[in-house]
């Protein structure tokens, strides 16, 4: 018997994993959700069909969400979390003991209590005293916050179902007053391959830029997301991602990655040029 | 034969009976069931293609039905509480012409409000009647025309024995209803026949708690826009019947001007969802006022913006409010509705459905979703802080009376001349100046031109709002009598 799960990446090109069984399945108001046993990448979440996250490439994706902006805020105290009911980002950001308080907004609360249940490697810190978890639209929850967070983490799932709310230009409008005055917003920024996915990162880059006085884009390799080539967006009201950057500052703090460190912090700022020509068209 | 009832949809069962017969067509439409025109049947899909179909023995014909259309008609006019009913494909402005048609001939006087849609002062055009404008109360807060207070009614009653019929809307634009059934009794007790324009009340004949609908009310004629809250395709309409008007009659004056090549996708379309809200019109309407007020109170929320709703009530000219209506006051944040629609539209790719000078209208329907509803609320919070201004000078007031001097069809073909905007004061104007939407006309043929109207038309150019019926197309020109 041969059990495998396969997403289209585009109409002509499929990307499947061989399934070991299936741990759950269930649909809630919002989305189908799914939970796989694999061989090659272990346990992995997938909604409506598409891939959320595997136990073997999650900590390229959480890690770089996270430490990039983390590490270049001074001070970053009061944290905001869209998306991520899977406790990936969360779990990064319990690392740090400078932070006080994270809200997270998550749409969907099955897929917290399937993440807490199945997916104990990214769900594992949702219960620490510093996270609070709001079941909530982001685009309503962020609508009523001023001048509140350091720093906001867009975790959103793609520009299309639940998370479409997320790549607007009113929501980013949002994040900007929500933000204190050197506040950073990363989001979750498509990939730059496809030309389905390229459109949707231009569009949400175009939307950035119109909202932030400083956007910059950045980029990691995580093997089952569509191309394996992801791009995260930097939007910032005071702070330069790599000018403002202090590395020592951030080594200092001890804190052991698998995949970020001080100087790839840097170099993934650094795009292909066809990348660049892309966001340059939209800026 | 079974009886037919509302879970029947007779036009469509007859379609789907005729697409199994697999018919050879020598007959039109000449694009042969999409064969003859790939590049169309492929953007409109085959299934669409298949029933794009002429009239013919099974599938009845509209001019003159006697099977599957007169069945659909029955099943309409039972679920709209009507004596009888006609599938409209002109849209409802077609359905307002054949209303008027009926009930005026030349010279003959209608009592409306001024608030009314062009298609019925287009009817004037092609009846030769003469209007009786009736005033609506002005909100002056909101700039938006109301409905007709029963006494201005009864004044127009008054001075005008004579007229011939009555028409009032049901709702307006903004969704404010006058008192139907009040005036439905006063024009008959003077022998005048009520046609309603319920272009926005489909709605109120299925849901719960809506205002009272023109059948239910006592009216005589109704035109239904089944497109509009009822989901039916673009351009297909009903019109609705009381027990005293002659449908025979009527379906001569529909025909005037009717097409004798009625779509089945309209039809079908018309049949479809009259079936859908006889059998469940309750729960989609309750899910719509739900999101309506939902985003009401979370707009109200955001500050400055006024989404308004049945406090307006007064007992006259705002009889009654149509709550699935989302409509917002615009001007506390500095900025004029259409500047709020076009920013909406420009910076944040969310289309509603009208703006004027102080008011926006979002459509709102069972197709929403709520995450669309909560990207419109947010949209409109960050364009207060964007945009957001204070104490912007602005003029207000949308409605301005109208000096009728002739008779619309007599100014529409009278001799004319072409005058600049500047120097038209004081002619009487033979085109219609309208601001679209919401299609209200700031003049029609046979107007006089006054100085606050120039100021009018100008302001509302200036603010964006898109300004048609002049033959002149930048309204820099109006024509005039000679």
């Amino acid at each position: 018997m041969e059990l495998w799960f396969t997403e289209r990446h585009t109409p002509n090109v499929n990307f499947s994993i061989k399934v070991d069984h299936q741990l759950y399945s269930g649909n809630s108001e919002f989305q189908r959700i799914d939970v796989f046993d694999s061989k090659e990448f272990g346990r992995f979440l997938t909604l409506d069909g598409y891939m959320m996250l595997t136990e073997k490439d999650e900590f390229i994706y959480h890690e770089m969400i996270t430490h990039v902006p983390m590490a270049v805020h001074p001070n970053p105290r009061n944290i905001l979390v869209i998306g991520a009911g899977d406790g990936g980002v969360v779990r990064e950001l319990t690392r740090y003991t400078s932070v006080e308080s994270i809200d997270l907004v998550e749409i969907d609360e099955l897929v917290v209590e399937v993440c807490k249940k199945f997916l104990p490697t990214t769900a594992c810190r949702l219960d620490d005293e510093r996270v609070h978890i709001y079941y909530e639209d982001g685009v309503k929850f962020i609508r009523r916050c001023e001048n509140k967070y350091d720093i906001i983490i867009v975790d959103s799932t793609d520009p299309f179902g639940p998370g479409e709310g997320l790549f607007t230009k009113e929501f980013y409008g949002s994040c900007f007053k929500a933000l204190r005055e050197d506040g950073i917003m990363v989001n979750q920024h498509e990939s730059p391959f496809y030309a389905e996915d390229a459109a949707a990162m231009q569009r949400s880059h175009k939307r950035i830029v119109e909202s932030f006085p400083i956007s910059r884009v950045y980029q990691a390799h995580i093997p089952t997301y569509p191309s394996g080539h992801w791009l995260f967006g930097f939007a910032s009201k005071k702070y330069h991602p790599v000018r403002d950057y202090e590395p020592t500052k951030w080594s200092m703090l001890g804190i052991k990655t698998k995949y970020y460190n001080t100087q790839l912090h840097t170099g993934a700022f650094a795009l292909p040029n066809y990348v660049e020509e892309m966001l340059r068209d939209v800026e | 034969m079974t009886e037919l009832s509302q879970v029947n949809a007779p036009i469509y069962e007859a379609l789907r009976r005729f697409r199994r017969m697999r018919v050879v067509p020598f007959d039109v439409p000449g694009h042969k069931r999409g064969r003859g025109n790939m590049e169309l049947t492929e953007f409109l899909g085959e299934d669409c293609m298949n029933v794009d179909v002429n009239s013919m023995k099974p599938l009845d014909n509209l001019c003159h039905p006697v099977s599957v259309i007169k069945d659909a008609e029955m099943l309409a006019a039972q679920a709209f509480g009507a004596a009888n009913a006609f599938f409209m494909v002109g849209g409802t402005t077609s359905a307002v012409q054949s209303m008027i048609m009926y009930a005026c001939k030349e010279g003959d006087k209608i009592i409306m409000p001024r608030n009314v849609h062009r298609s019925a002062i287009n009817a004037l055009i092609l009846t030769g009647a003469v209007p009786v404008y009736v005033n609506p109360d002005v909100n002056k807060q909101l700039g938006i025309a109301l409905g007709m207070s029963v006494s201005q009614v009864e004044q127009a009653i008054r001075e005008n024995p004579d007229a011939k019929a009555i028409m009032v809307n049901n709702p307006t634009y903004y969704g404010i209803c006058s008192d139907l059934r009040r005036i439905t009794e006063l024009a008959h007790a003077h022998g005048m026949l009520v046609l309603v324009d319920e272009a926005h009340g489909t709605h109120f004949y299925f849901g719960d708690n809506f205002p009272v609908t023109a059948m239910a009310a006592g009216a005589d004629i109704a035109s239904v826009s089944m497109h509009k809250s009822g989901g039916s395709l673009t351009q297909s309409s009903f019109l609705l019947m009381g027990e005293k008007v002659n449908a025979d009659y009527m379906r001569q004056v529909i025909n005037l001007t009717q097409t004798t090549s009625a779509s089945y996708l309209l039809l079908s379309s018309l049949d479809i969802s009259r079936k859908r809200l006889a059998l469940s019109g309750k729960e989609i309407f309750a899910k719509t006022v739900e999101m309506a007020e939902y985003a009401r109170s979370e707009i109200n929320d955001i500050g400055g913006y006024y989404a308004y709703s049945r406090e307006l009530i007064n007992g006259d000219s705002i009889y009654d409010f149509d709550v699935s209506k989302l409509s917002v006051f615009t001007l506390p944040v500095g900025l004029a509705g259409i500047e709020v629609y076009d920013l909406l539209r420009d910076e944040y790719d969310i289309q509603i459905e009208f703006g004027d000078i102080g008011n926006i209208l979002a459509y709102i329907s069972v197709g929403d979703r709520k995450r669309d509803i909560e990207r419109l609320i947010s949209a409109m919070s960050e364009i207060k802080r964007r945009f957001g201004r204070t104490g912007a000078d602005m003029l207000s007031h949308e409605y301005i009376s109208p000096v009728v001097t002739e008779a619309p069809r007599k100014a529409f073909y009278a001799e004319k001349v072409s005058v600049p905007l500047d120097e038209s004061a004081g002619k009487v104007c033979t085109e219609f100046v309208m601001c679209y939407p919401p299609g209200i006309p700031i003049l029609a043929p046979g107007e006089l031109i006054t100085p606050e109207i120039i100021e009018y038309i100008k302001y509302a150019k200036e603010k964006g709002c898109q300004m048609t019926g002049t033959e002149d197309i930048n309204i820099e020109r109006l024509n005039v009598l000679k």
